[in-house]
């Protein structure tokens, strides 16, 4: 599943379906189960008939009518084309520790984490 | 309808803008291995493998920096038990809905329903966003499919963001 074309068709799966959706929905939208669930059987219905390899197949799902979302992609703060200093660097930095979604998960986590894996640890 | 947003020019200008070097992008011109399915999906063992940065309560968190652990999440985990954390796209949704990014609940209820054989017992979910492609390919990928052989899958679905 992909919702970035242009970066899954340089690495050139052996299949994969695209949906058009803003990154951090490849699955669907949030509290849509029925959407997530015909999003999926589609993804399984290419698995099971796509028959040329690097096929990339186009789902029909639309986040919105009017597309307006693509126009603030990756573009934080532009203010025109000729002000490169428009584009503020939105990124988070990469902290090298881990990083819980609430405070009390880091309480919870078990230092010996069986599920965790490490590979360059082993 | 517009035409899909292409990252790679976009990232290309974010990072011309900001006067970082270009990134360089994996970029794989021969032909991909093709396996074809053996048997219907009907009876077939669907796995999982995300990219979001998906843990589960009691699961030590992944960290921002060129993090190439994963973990093993039971494929019905309760919705509640399951966090988010990531540093390259917005976790609003995600955080308010998991199976966004990692959507076993909705393998799971597929399974339920018939029209796939089953899921493995456990997703798998890592980081997305490490620079090295080489560590990815060398050292995370074969160890995430030497999961899913052992957890005997006829297919896995890769959920990337």
């Amino acid at each position: 599943m992909s919702s970035a074309l242009s970066i899954t068709a340089s690495v050139n799966p052996p299949r994969a379906v695209y949906l058009d959706f803003p990154l951090g929905h490849t699955a669907g939208r949030a509290g849509d189960v029925s959407e997530q669930r015909h999003i999926m059987l589609d993804t399984l219905r290419a698995l099971e008939t796509i028959q040329v390899p690097g096929t990339i197949r186009r789902l029909k799902y639309r986040w919105t009518e009017d597309d307006a979302w693509k126009d603030s992609v990756m573009r934080p703060r532009q203010r025109g084309a000729a002000d490169k200093s428009a584009h503020a660097d939105d990124r988070v930095e990469r902290w090298p520790d881990p990083q819980y979604q609430h405070e009390a998960d880091r309480d919870l986590a078990d230092p010996h984490c069986p599920s965790c894996v490490f590979p360059e640890r082993a | 309808m517009r035409e899909p947003v292409d990252y790679i020019e976009r990232t290309r200008s974010q990072y011309d803008a900001l006067g970082y070097p270009p990134y360089t992008w994996v970029r794989n011109e021969e032909a991909p291995p093709f396996a074809p399915l053996t048997k219907p999906l009907s009876r077939s063992k669907v796995g999982l493998i995300c990219s979001g940065g998906i843990y589960r309560v009691g699961q030590i968190a992944f960290h921002y920096k060129d993090d190439i652990s994963y973990r093993r999440i039971p494929m019905r985990t309760p919705r509640r038990d399951l966090r988010v954390t990531h540093f390259a796209y917005d976790l609003r949704d995600a955080r308010q809905d998991p199976a966004v990014v990692f959507p076993a609940a909705t393998l799971a209820a597929l399974a339920d329903a018939g029209a796939i054989g089953g899921t493995a017992d456990n997703a798998y979910a890592f980081m997305g966003g490490i620079y090295s492609s080489r560590k990815v390919k060398d050292v995370l990928a074969p160890r995430l499919v030497a999961e899913c052989v052992r957890d005997e899958v006829d297919v896995a679905v890769l959920v990337p963001v």
